[in-house]
């Protein structure tokens, strides 16, 4: 069904890293996500694009099970990483989310030192032996979340008092930090200034070369910049998934092709 | 005229001015309320504003001002040499106003006519033996002077009353007249009325205020004269509370220290207590439990915060102070002597304080943004390592001022004291002795037969401007705290 990518040059491995099949996601009555078949590459990124309310973000959250927190949502179907499938009653969700990691919409650092928000994740998972471990674990988070060269000055500020392109690359980092094999970002531009914006997206394809990396977006041209697979979400469906290129300049069904000319969404 | 009549004739007018102005302003608009500035009811409320409201005013202004002006009249109607040895002015003027309403009961009644009332050759006996036939309270004190005086105060009353009404109306009906007038298409009642509604609610505002400043002034001026019977250093800095009451003699040691060790002793017992349990209860209630056991629950810890405190009191007393002797008394431990001790009134108290801690605690914990838990649940921490090292954290400052709110909660509680701590003031270390507080201490010396004048009475009001401006500074802090944490988030 799928094609193999065009731009293999771009991408080191083409193996499947999560493989989601037949999901189905329920709020309560409301059949939220339906049917939903995707396998996500490593060492790609894919955007999930489609209209408000089309379950993108929902189903960016079953991939480490954030949906746990709702008492209402129930998910049905098999989402497999690396062949396990994550909602066996074996798996640990806690210990999940520290390999899949997550960025939000908001940039929402805690109300402590950027050095105390990137340990945050290693310490708890005790991830370092001793402090200079510790050290080294953050410096190396704050490098790959481009931004240890404007706080490697000021590590102990409080990370709510920088700006707003600066906290979500501090999430990115403290995201980074837990050593995760997935990065799942859900709208991580849509609070930030074109600058930022510019900068996380810079990040985010560097990213690719560590992580299989899912990020879920308004802007169809930030889709179109960062990522080298698109699925298009529209009510609950997953309508198309294929390679950017061809779902910006050719694409199968005739929803995806009025989303991205916008004669709907 | 009765001042319910006289207040409802004031409405009355202000609702005539209301009806008319509205149907002058609709009249010259040509019934179309379209060429109208505002809305035809505004032109109506404005007038009715301009009515009611300065005539109101003047109405309470008079109520209060009339009082002073006629005690102040029959006073110096009243010759020195009237007043007994054992009495003072004040209730020679007591007796006065007693005569005055004797009088008017008589008139009601018809066991005098006005006249007879008011005639100042009336001979004494007779007007006491017709007092008396119409019910009123005599007594023998009521003289010659004294009738006079009672009769000068009905006569001024009356009069007073009757310019009162007069002029009140007056003004009513001058300030219909001017809303009236007023009255055109392109007046903007409108904005009138919006300063009308700004004035009214600034006047509400400013009353709670301005009593919070007449407790302060009423304690200042009785504490002023205290330190003026009794050195302050003594007071600020004395180690034995020792009042011997007037009628014994000899001087009192009136220390405040082993009070107000005692009020934080038993302060601090009851937040020990308070604290772990409430901020617990709160964490549960906001983190883990489900919604329906929050509808039920939260609801049931704050019952607690309804119970009146001197239910806890006897709870204190009969319950928790004989179950602590049985442990710590005589027969097992040693360390008490009596039910009534600082770990009895600690304790219940915490148990007061749980749903104070709990509540403030659970709506601060719930101010937390949900993009900090979610942040912390994606890097893969568990829920209470969420909650330790995230949720807290944040939302400490919020906590700290709620500690201190049922602190100050804590230091101003009386009733629980009084029966559960019992009334010695000592300076102890021992959490089982007995001891007593600033708030039971003002209760004790103010109960009874006290003489206002003599510093045993007085040393209340020092102890209560004491414990104000010590519960006025933790509540500061405490809104200071809250205020700086809101700062945060928003």
């Amino acid at each position: 069904m799928y094609d193999i990518p065009h731009h293999t040059q771009e991408t080191a491995v083409t193996d499947v890293k999560i493989k989601a099949k037949d999901v189905q996601v329920y709020y309560g009555n409301n059949h939220a996500i339906k049917d939903v078949s995707v396998e996500i590459e490593n060492n790609t990124v894919t955007a999930f694009i489609g209209p408000s309310g089309c379950g993108k973000s929902t189903f960016l959250r079953c991939l480490n099970r954030m949906n746990d927190t709702i008492d209402i949502c129930r998910v049905e179907g098999d989402i497999l990483i690396d062949g396990d499938d994550i909602y066996d009653k074996r798996v640990d969700p806690v210990q999940l989310r520290a390999k899949v990691g997550m960025v939000f919409q908001k940039p929402n650092p805690f109300p402590k030192s950027i050095y105390d928000n990137i340990a945050y994740g290693p310490r708890i998972h005790g991830m370092a032996r001793n402090k200079a471990e510790l050290d080294d674990i953050v410096e190396r988070a704050l490098r790959r979340g481009a931004i240890w060269d404007e706080v490697k000055d000021r590590l102990q500020a409080p990370g709510t008092g920088l700006s707003g392109g600066q906290q979500q690359r501090l999430c990115i980092a403290r995201a980074v930090a837990t050593e995760p094999e997935v990065l799942l970002m859900d709208e991580p531009c849509s609070a930030l200034d074109p600058i930022a914006t510019a900068q996380v997206e810079e990040l985010i394809d560097e990213l690719r070369q560590n992580y299989a990396v899912v990020i879920v977006t308004h802007s169809m041209q930030q889709a179109a910049r960062v990522s080298q697979k698109t699925a298009f979400f529209h009510l609950g469906n997953l309508v198309e998934y294929d390679d950017t290129s061809k779902i910006f300049t050719n694409p199968e069904d005739s929803r995806t092709e009025s989303y991205i000319t916008g004669r709907i969404g | 005229m009765p001042l319910l009549w006289l207040f409802l004739l004031v409405l009355a007018i202000a609702a005539g001015a209301f009806v008319l102005a509205r149907a002058r302003v609709m009249a010259q608009a040509g019934q179309d309320r379209r060429t109208l500035h505002s809305l035809p009811i505004y032109y109506g409320s404005n007038a009715a504003m301009k009515s009611a409201i300065p005539a109101l005013l003047v109405l309470v202004l008079w109520l209060l001002a009339q009082p002073f002006y006629v005690n102040n009249a029959v006073s110096d109607m009243i010759p020195e040499s009237a007043i007994a040895d054992s009495s003072s002015r004040g209730l020679i003027l007591a007796e006065v106003r007693r005569a005055a309403d004797g009088l008017d009961l008589a008139v009601s009644t018809g066991g005098m006519t006005e006249n007879e009332a008011r005639n100042t050759r009336a001979d004494i006996s007779d007007v006491t033996a017709r007092l008396s036939d119409a019910g009123a309270i005599v007594t023998s004190q009521i003289t010659q002077p004294v009738l006079r005086a009672a009769q000068q105060f009905r006569v001024l009353n009356s009069a007073g009353y009757q310019i009162m009404s007069a002029v009140v109306l007056l003004i009513a009906a001058a300030g219909a007249l001017w809303g009236f007038k007023e009255t055109k298409p392109d007046f903007r009642a409108r904005n009138v009325v919006e300063q009308g509604v700004r004035a009214l609610l600034i006047a509400a505002a400013s009353i709670a205020i301005l009593t919070t400043l007449g407790i302060v002034l009423s304690l200042v001026f009785n504490t002023i004269e205290f330190f003026r019977l009794y050195p302050a250093s003594d007071f600020f800095f004395g180690t034995s509370w020792a009042p011997s009451f007037s009628g014994r003699g000899g001087s009192s040691d009136l220390g405040i220290l082993p009070l107000l060790w005692g009020t934080f002793y038993i302060s601090i017992v009851a937040l020990v207590v308070a604290v772990p349990i409430g901020l617990f209860a709160a964490i549960y209630l906001s983190e883990y439990a489900s919604s329906r056991v929050r509808a039920f629950a939260k609801p049931m810890l704050e019952v607690l915060a309804g119970i009146p405190t001197i239910v806890y009191g006897l709870f204190a007393l009969l319950t928790v102070g004989p179950l602590l002797v049985q442990v710590f008394g005589d027969d097992g431990l040693g360390w008490m002597q009596a039910g009534t001790a600082v770990m009895t009134a600690g304790l219940v108290m915490g148990i007061m304080l749980i749903p104070f801690v709990s509540s403030l605690s659970d709506d601060i914990i719930n101010a937390v943004p949900q993009s900090m838990r979610d942040g912390s649940y994606g890097l893969g921490a568990t829920q209470s390592e969420t909650i330790r090292q995230v949720v807290i954290p944040a939302a400490l400052p919020g906590i700290v001022g709620a500690i201190l709110l049922a602190a100050s909660r804590a230091i101003g509680e009386t009733m629980i004291v009084v029966l559960g701590a019992g009334a010695a003031a000592r300076l102890s270390l021992n959490p089982f002795d007995a001891m007593t507080t600033v708030t039971a201490k003002i209760v004790s010396q103010l109960t009874g037969d006290s003489d206002f004048a003599s510093p045993e009475a007085l040393v209340a009001f020092a102890l209560g401007m004491t414990l104000f401006v010590i519960t006025l500074g933790l509540n500061v802090l405490a809104l200071y705290i809250v205020r700086k944490y809101r700062e945060q988030y928003e």
